[in-house]
């Protein structure tokens, strides 16, 4: 028998399921990276990770510790300016998951990042949009993960859409590219929707959650899939993977 | 024969003094690396005020010029101690007006790029695919959207130019007349400087012409673009320089907690920047044990041959 899982593990696994077949990924520091090499080691052999600083095909000696560490650019197969990773890489379309997290995120998949109150003065400045809002337009789906799922992180409306889905680019007259957030993984399950029109609904559950407690955890009305399977927790394969080769030193698996 | 460049290089001091003005807006660029951290505190040590700063990520420098009290505007795509933490002087400025409001104009980071690039090639505005249902359009008037004037009726976003008074960057390298040599990440410095009415480059080292001569690639700032070559080891401090020193990723985690505290803040400032006559002196009380920590070693690119008519 494996020894505890922690959250961040149990996350990183289930995401790394999640980019089976995937060929490029935009992925931040923590979670996401991961995850992404967690895939790379599984389910994702030929996996590129894109970073926000403009690091293509990273071979880090060590962990990084940022998504600009000068470890991933020594070794690297290419680093790009910010107009050619933004203009050509992610607005060009060629991602085809974007990974993000947010402080709010409503039932169409719409994200806040800026601010917790009203934009002009807030209760609490949050980082903002970064790279968030290019993320979302124009990367082909959108996972996101959410530590926390609450009635606060899971909001009946935004207080701030700071990184639209492609729902809101419509209804303001722009065709949007991809299909937004496809796959929100949390600490009670995973919530999928398949695009424009479609509103997240709990799909899987994690061993010992139940729908209602997703239900209750989930600022609007959550749709429930028909089946809500629970999810297989981590293999002692993935485990080991995890813990022995991607972050050993357990810099993100805290 | 090799002609010799015209001499640019003067000191950090004299380059702010001669190049920053109260009111003006001010240009920072480098994205987590190569910050020019040295010079936001020259700016803050000669006192400039009312100014415009325009930083895609404002970190804890931009946080450092606020506490300052130099800046009465920021233009920025992140507010944030990269991924360690908070900026405290910000969020006072920003939740609580405290001392004062801070006028804060919000973009997305490619809308930041297209504003540089906009501004770098003197164009009225730049179209984006992204903030469409986005809020921002509604807090930032200056984002709009127009239609395609080829016929299909697209819809499409553009963001305005930015033409900084001065651009600021931290480079590794030039030579004496400006030509500047940057690896590793290089974000959106060549733009910065292109957009910008004046342009002030701080590099770790001034190079003999012979050295920029020999990888004219790696050249990503031409001489033309630039008024000041100031040479300034470890200037991009806590930020790193790729190939020179590393990230102070202890001192990032440090930051929110000493700028979460009015009095920490203060205390820092009072001893880190006012407190030091300039760089080299900051450095100097840093020590040498401080510096070692952060030291790299070498991973050389492979030469290249770029050829010569015999």
């Amino acid at each position: 028998m494996a020894t505890v899982t922690t959250a961040s593990e149990v996350l990183s696994v289930v995401a790394s399921r999640e980019l089976a077949g995937r060929r490029t990924v935009f992925a931040g520091i923590g979670l996401p990276t991961l995850a992404a090499s967690l895939a790379h080691l599984t389910v994702a052999p030929d996996l590129e990770i894109v970073y926000e600083s403009g690091v293509c095909g990273a071979h880090p000696s060590h962990l990084p510790e940022t998504i600009a560490d000068a470890v991933l650019i020594t070794g690297a197969e290419a680093v790009l300016s910010m107009p050619a990773l933004f203009g050509y890489v992610l607005q060009g379309g060629h991602i085809d998951v974007g990974f993000l997290g947010a402080a709010q995120i409503d039932r169409w998949g719409n994200l806040n990042s800026s601010v917790i109150g009203d934009w002009h003065s807030p209760k609490v400045r949050l980082p903002g949009p970064g790279g968030a809002m290019e993320v979302m337009a124009n990367s082909r789906e959108v996972f996101v993960v959410m530590r926390r799922h609450d009635p606060r992180s899971f909001v009946d409306e935004l207080d701030f859409c700071t990184s639209p889905g492609p729902d809101r680019a419509l209804a303001d007259g722009v065709e949007p590219f991809g299909l937004g957030v496809t796959k929100v993984i949390t600490e009670l399950g995973i919530l999928a929707r398949g695009g424009p029109g479609e509103e997240l609904r709990l799909v899987a559950r994690h061993p010992g959650v139940t729908v209602e407690q997703a239900r209750e955890s989930t600022g609007w009305p959550l749709q429930v899939a028909d089946d809500v399977p629970v999810i297989e927790p981590p293999t002692e394969a993935e485990l080991r993977l995890l813990r022995e080769d991607v972050d050993p030193e357990r810099v993100y698996l805290r | 024969m090799p002609r010799p460049s015209p001499d640019k290089t003067m000191s950090l001091a004299d380059a702010v003094a001669a190049f920053v003005r109260d009111g003006d807006t001010v240009s920072l660029e480098g994205f987590t690396h190569l910050i020019p951290t040295a010079a936001g505190h020259e700016i803050i040590r000669q006192g400039r005020r009312d100014l415009t700063v325009v930083r895609m990520t404002a970190d804890i420098v931009v946080d450092q010029m606020l506490a300052g009290g130099c800046v009465r505007k920021l233009v920025s795509s992140f507010v944030g101690n990269s991924s360690a933490g908070s900026l405290g002087e910000l969020r006072r400025r920003v939740e609580h007006a405290d001392p004062e409001p801070l006028e804060f104009e919000e973009y997305s980071h490619y809308g930041m790029i297209c504003r540089y690039l906009a501004g770098a090639q003197r164009l009225p505005f730049y179209p984006l695919r992204s903030y469409a249902g986005s809020d921002l359009p509604r807090v930032n008037p200056d984002i709009r959207k127009v239609t395609s004037p080829y016929g299909d009726g697209e819809q499409i976003y553009v963001v305005p130019p930015v033409n900084p008074d001065v651009t600021i960057i931290h480079a590794q390298r030039a030579d004496r007349s400006g030509n500047t040599q940057i690896w590793g990440l290089t974000g959106i410095q060549a733009e910065a400087v292109f957009a910008a009415e004046k342009a002030i480059v701080v590099v770790e080292e001034v190079v003999p012409d012979e050295v920029v001569r020999s990888d004219p690639n790696r050249t990503v700032v031409p001489a033309h673009a630039v008024d000041a070559v100031v040479e300034c080891p470890r200037g991009a401090h806590p930020s790193f320089a790729q190939g020179y020193y590393d990230r102070d990723n202890a001192f990032y985690r440090a930051w929110s907690g000493i700028s979460r505290d009015k009095e920490k803040l203060a205390a820092w400032m009072a001893e880190w920047v006012h407190g030091t006559a300039d760089h080299a002196e900051y450095v100097a009380k840093l020590g040498e044990e401080f510096w070692a920590g952060l030291a790299v070693g070498e991973a050389l690119s492979e030469p290249v041959n770029y050829g010569r008519r015999l």
